[in-house]
């Protein structure tokens, strides 16, 4: 890889771009997966309020749950999870399993 | 309200006055205030103006030095036009992030009104607070007179903003500091006009959000040293085309050193500050007088080091002697003025005789008769080699 | 503290701290660092002290920040964070600001607030610039690698205060920086923890407002996966343990009246509070204490919770 030369880069190590980490996907430190059984989720949002990275989506829709109806749902983008578990942890109905990742 | 003068006019002046009354007429946002002898009284003159309206600026008065120079980094970072001053241990005290300012490209303007370093503690002048930041990436004058403290302020202003680099102008505490002299003073806003605001490449502002101060790692650290020290370097031409501007403008240049009878010198004192060089003058006249061709040399910026024209003056002379007012302790040659010039000679191939003075530390008396002795020196013993003057030994 | 979220779905839902960031996996000061930044909203200037939030947040060319950010050093986040205020002040005056009512925020770790930061904490406390100064609390220089700092509690292990057979863990209490803030008269102080967004965001927003008076400020309790030596999937549980133990209690001083917040309001009744003893067992660095020991940071906390009870009648 060729990095840029000293002339080619901002003064001052300034960083111009905001929110740049986004470049550097995260998935990689997990060892355990955290996977959401939709059909035990109430959707008390306590996942996504505590998850450091952010990395709980809240989807909205119209999402048919046994016989209940929610108007959101959600979901873990993989690619920033690093695998944590704090969202494991705080699901009041363990909706949330942690789950090996394959080697 | 404003009250903004419309005419150029001469007011006696201490050279700290000198100083405020720049930093007025370069309408300066913000200005981080904290006392030190000799320092005091710019912000004190400052503080007045603020208080009497003749100043539209924030002053922030900080607990330490430290914080000073760390709250104008945050108000230049913000896009503001910044002031602030120190000496001796407050400099040593914001040593940290004299080489931060720099690093992060920040056009701040400081004055140094020069004083010797603790311990023992001494309020007087010598320059051992400014060799000490020689180093650290910002742009240093050393002036020599009221008159020019007053007009390197503003040039410094133009310099600063023009590479991105932080100045500092430092001059003889006290004796400079402290005396008064008549000093003319530009039309201000003729200054504004001189100094008009730049377009800063980057701010703190959310509109257009950046990250300033990142960690780097060792793939990226080197190239903004590098960035620095092109950028320090490129500073020699722009301080010399801001001065022959500044010149056309105000009718005041300087160049970035100052000589005296050098035309036909054979013998030479390179020197900076304004005690040094007026007694180094005085002495040439009597040396002349005693039929001994010498001159004075006057660093005006030290940093960049202005190695072309210093080689250029020192081209005819047989012998010369660089007066310096810090040490160096246990360099292969205790003067850092001396120690620069002989690398620039090393570099450039020049060998001469050159004799390092230290003389003036604490503010000790160099009279007239010393600076002759250095000529006498020169001439009938010619030389490489440090030699501490003035001291009992 | 003013009701600006009532429920977790009053919450603002942009993200405002990008992911891919290096904090580690289970962070607690990452939770604090999302609320804060999505609180505050887009207008702000963030001036970041040296610690672990700053390195793993900017790595170049890589930047988590959304906001325009400043890190200088260690030692004077606050007086940064003094010059861009007054910068944005004279500039406005000016008519040079185009961001209009641009709000200036300090986030700093314990090191860089209870110890080398603390006089330029002071300074700007004193000159009642309009700044918000977050402290996250991990109770050690976790960035160096686990020193002990004057926010580490007694008896706590760190890298420089080891479990050895002469000494045991760290000799003093830890220092009450709430106290030293408020005794510079600010409009408004807080405490928050990580286990409790809803109240942690209403001070945030409350601090932030309040600047319009002068300097505010945060005191969030932010658990840290290595230092305190747990499993990474509780964090929020051990910060939850630590305000319902009465160890870290959630409280504010608004213009000089002290209030308890739920739950630590029910707390000056000890017997509301659970056994110490929960939330010390978790974690790693308090694993050699004694009864009597435990005890003795019991019987502490208790006269702590006789002062604040004090405070809390003025």
């Amino acid at each position: 890889m060729s990095l840029p030369k000293a002339a080619e880069l901002p003064i001052g190590a300034v960083i111009p771009e905001p929110g740049s980490t986004r470049r550097n996907k995260t998935a990689g430190w997990r060892t355990l997966k955290p996977v959401i059984h939709d059909d035990k989720c109430i959707r008390c949002q306590l996942c996504w309020l505590y998850c450091p990275e952010g990395t709980i989506a809240e989807r909205k829709g119209v999402f048919q749950v046994g016989n209940r109806t929610y108007d959101v749902k959600y979901e873990i983008v993989y690619d920033y999870c690093k695998g944590c578990g704090i969202c494991a942890n705080e699901c009041p109905t363990k909706a949330i399993e942690m789950v090996p990742e394959a080697p | 309200m404003m009250q903004i003068q419309k005419t150029r006019w001469v007011e006696a002046l201490t050279g700290n006055y000198a100083t405020a009354y720049a930093v007025k007429a370069a309408d300066v946002d913000v200005i981080a205030v904290y006392p030190i002898t000799p320092q005091t009284t710019i912000v004190e003159k400052l503080s007045e103006f603020v208080a009497n309206g003749e100043l539209n600026a924030e002053l922030i008065h900080v607990e330490s030095e430290h914080s000073a120079l760390s709250a104008v980094v945050g108000a230049s970072a913000a896009g503001a036009r910044v002031f602030t001053a120190t000496s001796s241990q407050g400099l040593e005290l914001a040593h940290e992030i004299l080489h931060i300012a720099s690093a992060m490209r920040l056009p701040i303007v400081m004055a140094v009104p020069a004083r010797a370093i603790s311990a023992p503690i001494s309020i007087h002048n010598d320059y051992g607070d400014v060799m000490n930041a020689r180093d650290t990436g910002w742009i240093i004058y050393i002036a020599a007179s009221a008159q020019e403290v007053y007009d390197t302020i503003i040039q410094a202003y133009r310099v600063a903003e023009s590479v991105n680099l932080p100045a500092m102008v430092a001059y003889d505490g006290f004796l400079l500091s402290h005396t008064v002299e008549p000093v003319e003073l530009n039309d201000e806003e003729e200054v504004r006009r001189f100094l008009p605001r730049p377009v800063r490449p980057y701010t703190l502002n959310p509109k257009r959000p950046v990250t300033m101060g990142p960690l780097a790692s060792p793939d990226w650290y080197y190239e903004f040293k590098y960035q620095q020290a092109v950028a320090l370097k490129e500073t020699y031409k722009v301080a010399k085309d801001v001065d022959a501007l500044y010149g056309e403008k105000f009718g005041r240049s300087y160049g970035v050193l100052e000589t005296y009878k050098m035309e036909d010198a054979e013998y030479a004192i390179v020197t900076y500050g304004g005690a040094a060089f007026g007694n180094a003058k005085a002495a040439a006249d009597i040396a002349r007088e005693r039929g001994t061709a010498a001159g004075v040399v006057r660093m005006r910026l030290y940093r960049p080091f202005p190695t072309m024209d210093l080689l250029k003056a020192l081209e005819g002379v047989k012998a010369f002697a660089v007066l310096d007012r810090a040490i160096m302790f246990g360099s292969p040659a205790e003067g850092p003025l001396y120690k620069d010039i002989a690398t620039a000679m090393f570099i450039h191939g020049v060998d001469k005789p050159a004799v390092g003075v230290i003389h003036g530390i604490g503010q000790r008396t160099m009279y007239v008769e010393d600076m002759y002795k250095i000529y006498t020196m020169l001439r009938e013993n010619p030389r490489k080699e440090v030699v501490f003057m003035g001291v009992r030994i | 503290m003013k009701l600006y979220y009532k429920t977790l779905k009053d919450l603002p839902r942009e993200e405002l701290f990008a992911p891919g960031h290096r904090m580690c996996a289970g962070c607690g000061a990452a939770i604090a660092m999302r609320w804060i930044t999505k609180t505050i909203g887009p207008n702000a200037v963030i001036a970041n002290a040296t610690g672990c939030v700053e390195v793993t947040t900017t790595p170049y060319p890589e930047t988590a920040w959304m906001h325009p950010y400043i890190h200088v050093a260690f030692e004077n986040s606050a007086a940064v964070a003094s010059g861009v205020e007054a910068a944005i002040k004279a500039l406005k005056r000016k008519g040079m600001w185009d961001a209009g009512d641009t709000k200036v925020v300090v986030i700093a770790g314990d090191g860089g607030t209870y110890d080398i930061g603390l006089q330029s904490l002071s300074g700007m406390l004193e000159r009642r610039h309009g700044v918000l100064y977050i402290l996250y609390d991990n109770e050690a220089y976790m960035n160096t690698g686990i020193q002990r700092s004057g926010s580490t509690p007694k008896y706590a292990w760190t890298t420089t205060t080891p479990v050895g057979t002469a000494v045991k863990g760290k000799i003093q209490w830890k220092k009450d920086i709430m106290g030293i803030v408020t005794a510079h008269r600010v409009p408004y102080a807080a405490t928050a923890s990580v286990a409790y967004i809803l109240d942690m965001v209403n001070k945030i927003k409350t601090a932030l407002e309040y600047t319009e008076e002068g300097p505010t400020f945060l005191h969030i309790y932010a658990p840290c996966v290595p230092g305190w030596r747990y499993p990474e999937n509780k964090t929020v549980e051990i910060a939850r343990l630590a305000v319902e133990t009465g160890y870290f209690p959630l409280y504010e001083w608004d213009h000089g009246k002290l209030k308890l917040n739920p739950p630590s309001s029910n707390h000056l009744d000890k017997s509301k509070r659970k056994p110490l003893k929960e939330y010390l067992k978790l974690q790693g660095r308090f694993a050699h204490l004694t009864e009597q020991e435990i005890a003795e940071i019991e019987k502490e906390l208790d006269a702590y919770w006789e002062y604040l009870g004090k405070l809390a009648q003025l």
